[in-house]
């Protein structure tokens, strides 16, 4: 059954929310679906971008007071 | 009141001295109790590894035993923690013996786990440990030219790492009269070459000043050593000579083993510091899972504002904490073999690093051996 995670990556600049979705996908199962929160606008752009790269899938992205959730699913 | 600290490291160690120095009078008089359980005798300066990997330090140097580090009062003993039983507030070490606590700290750091990799381990060098350090060390000696690949796992400590050990191999090949018969080559696991956007900004550039090229987007999936080859994630292969690895990290295994975290990070508030779900048991340094920097500077802020807390928790009984951690970092960079900059930032304020400069060269070197005052809580 997959689940779903929250990581907040607000207030990250270091790592940043991108890093915490690689650490944290590494401890996921495939199928597992993962969203990030960052009040970085730069993730909503970077963050897309390397999961198809990677070949994850970019299941969309949401603003929020400021805050944008982006979802991705673990597949392979 | 019991207050346990696990782990005699950076955060460990400036945590039990902050404490000390706050409660002496409750420490004279019985009312409290500091006890560390750690799992060396020793003290080692992580960050003085950077050095010992390029010749510029040697190992007797970056050690004190732990015992003098500490302040008189401080209960130590050299007995690993196996079991945490926190619904019974006691742990069980590695003599048999157990210890009980009002208060806990975990301060347990981190470690690489290169062998998570395929052909990482066996192919590559290391200087997150005294003895990786030392066989790159040897290693280097008797490099003569090629292709050098300095690559970065996802998460590891000490961010400024990947960047200090690059221009530091620049400027060593440059000394030994290799510059023109070395090409270093950087990967890092993200669109850009550091993590923090300001500090990629100036990065960037300067490797191109440099001549140093780099693969982003580039996140290490395993090594063929017969093939000289490192192949990403991400789909590419970049050839080498001679490879240099920054691995992924975990926490450490007691803290899986225990169920305390997944991948041995343990669930902590950002603010408050303690483990998610607990009110007596307190995470600080590497094994929190908080989103910030795997950094000695991050252990120490927070466990100066968990020494406040804990004093003030004892001293007039309240259970809310009195300061929040603001997420505070800073961390030098070294920019080569002899100037360097520096990044400092919160959770609120991203840093803005200046030109590197000598005298800030010289300041990280001169604290490389101030260090051991900070450590005592004296600085
Ligand atoms: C090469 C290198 C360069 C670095 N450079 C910098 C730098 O320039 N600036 C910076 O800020 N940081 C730097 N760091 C990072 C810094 O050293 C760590 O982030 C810091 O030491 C973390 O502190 P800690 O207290 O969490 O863990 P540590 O300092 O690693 O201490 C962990 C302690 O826990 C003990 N322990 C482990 N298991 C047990 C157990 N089961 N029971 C009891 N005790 C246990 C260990 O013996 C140790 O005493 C660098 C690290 C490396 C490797």
């Amino acid at each position: 059954m997959a689940e779903k995670k929250i990581i907040d990556g607000r207030g990250s600049f270091c790592p940043g929310p991108l890093m915490e979705l690689i650490g944290v996908l590494k401890m996921s199962q495939i199928g597992d679906e993962l969203e990030v929160l960052s009040n970085d606008k730069g993730s909503a752009k970077d963050i897309p971008e390397w999961v198809r790269k990677v070949g994850h899938e970019f299941l969309g992205t949401r603003e929020e007071n400021g805050v944008w959730h982006i979802s991705v699913k673990k597949t392979k | 009141m019991k207050i346990l600290i696990i782990g005699g490291g950076m955060g460990g160690t400036i945590l039990a001295n902050n404490l000390a120095r706050r409660l002496s009078q409750e420490l004279r008089a019985g009312k409290a109790r500091i006890t560390m359980l750690s799992a060396s005798d020793k003290h080692l300066y992580q960050p003085g590894l950077l050095y010992l990997a390029l010749g510029r330090t040697t190992p007797d140097a970056l050690y004190r035993d732990q015992a003098g580090l500490l302040e008189p009062g401080i209960e130590f003993h050299v007995d690993p923690v196996e079991t945490f039983q926190l619904d019974n507030n006691k742990v069980t070490a590695k003599s048999g013996k157990s210890y009980d606590y009002d208060v806990l700290v975990i301060a347990t750091g981190s470690r690489m786990v290169a062998e998570e990799v395929k052909g990482l381990a066996e192919n590559a060098e290391f200087f997150y440990t005294e003895e990786t350090a030392l066989k790159m060390m040897r290693r280097l000696q008797e490099f003569q030219g090629g292709k050098v690949v300095i690559t970065v796992g996802v998460p590891h400590k000490c961010p400024m790492a990947p960047l200090e050990i690059t221009f530091m191999l620049h400027d060593y090949f440059k000394e030994r009269g290799l510059a023109d018969k070395v090409q270093l080559h950087y990967t890092y696991p993200i669109n850009r070459v550091h993590s923090l956007e300001n500090v990629a900004k100036w990065a960037g550039p300067e490797f191109g000043r440099l001549g140093i090229t780099s693969e982003t987007f580039f996140n290490i999936k395993e090594v063929d050593g017969a093939k000289k080859v490192l192949r990403s994630e991400e789909g590419s292969e970049v050839p080498f000579d001679l490879l240099i690895a920054i691995p992924a990290h975990r926490g450490m295994e007691v803290i899986e083993k225990n169920g305390l975290g997944q991948n041995g990070w343990i669930p902590t508030n950002k603010t408050k510091l303690n483990m998610e779900g607990r009110t007596n048991v307190f995470v600080i340094g590497d094994t929190t899972n908080i989103p910030i920097s795997k950094a000695g500077s991050t252990a120490h802020f927070e466990a100066e504002t968990l020494g406040e807390n804990i004093a003030a928790m004892i001293k007039m009984g309240i259970t809310a904490p009195v300061r929040d951690y603001d997420g505070k970092v800073f961390c030098f960079i070294e920019a080569g073999l002899d100037r360097a900059t520096y990044a400092m930032f919160n959770y609120q304020n991203p840093p803005d690093p200046k030109a590197p400069t000598r005298a800030m060269h010289w300041f990280k070197m001169a604290y490389n051996k101030l260090y051991w005052a900070s450590a005592r809580g004296l600085l």
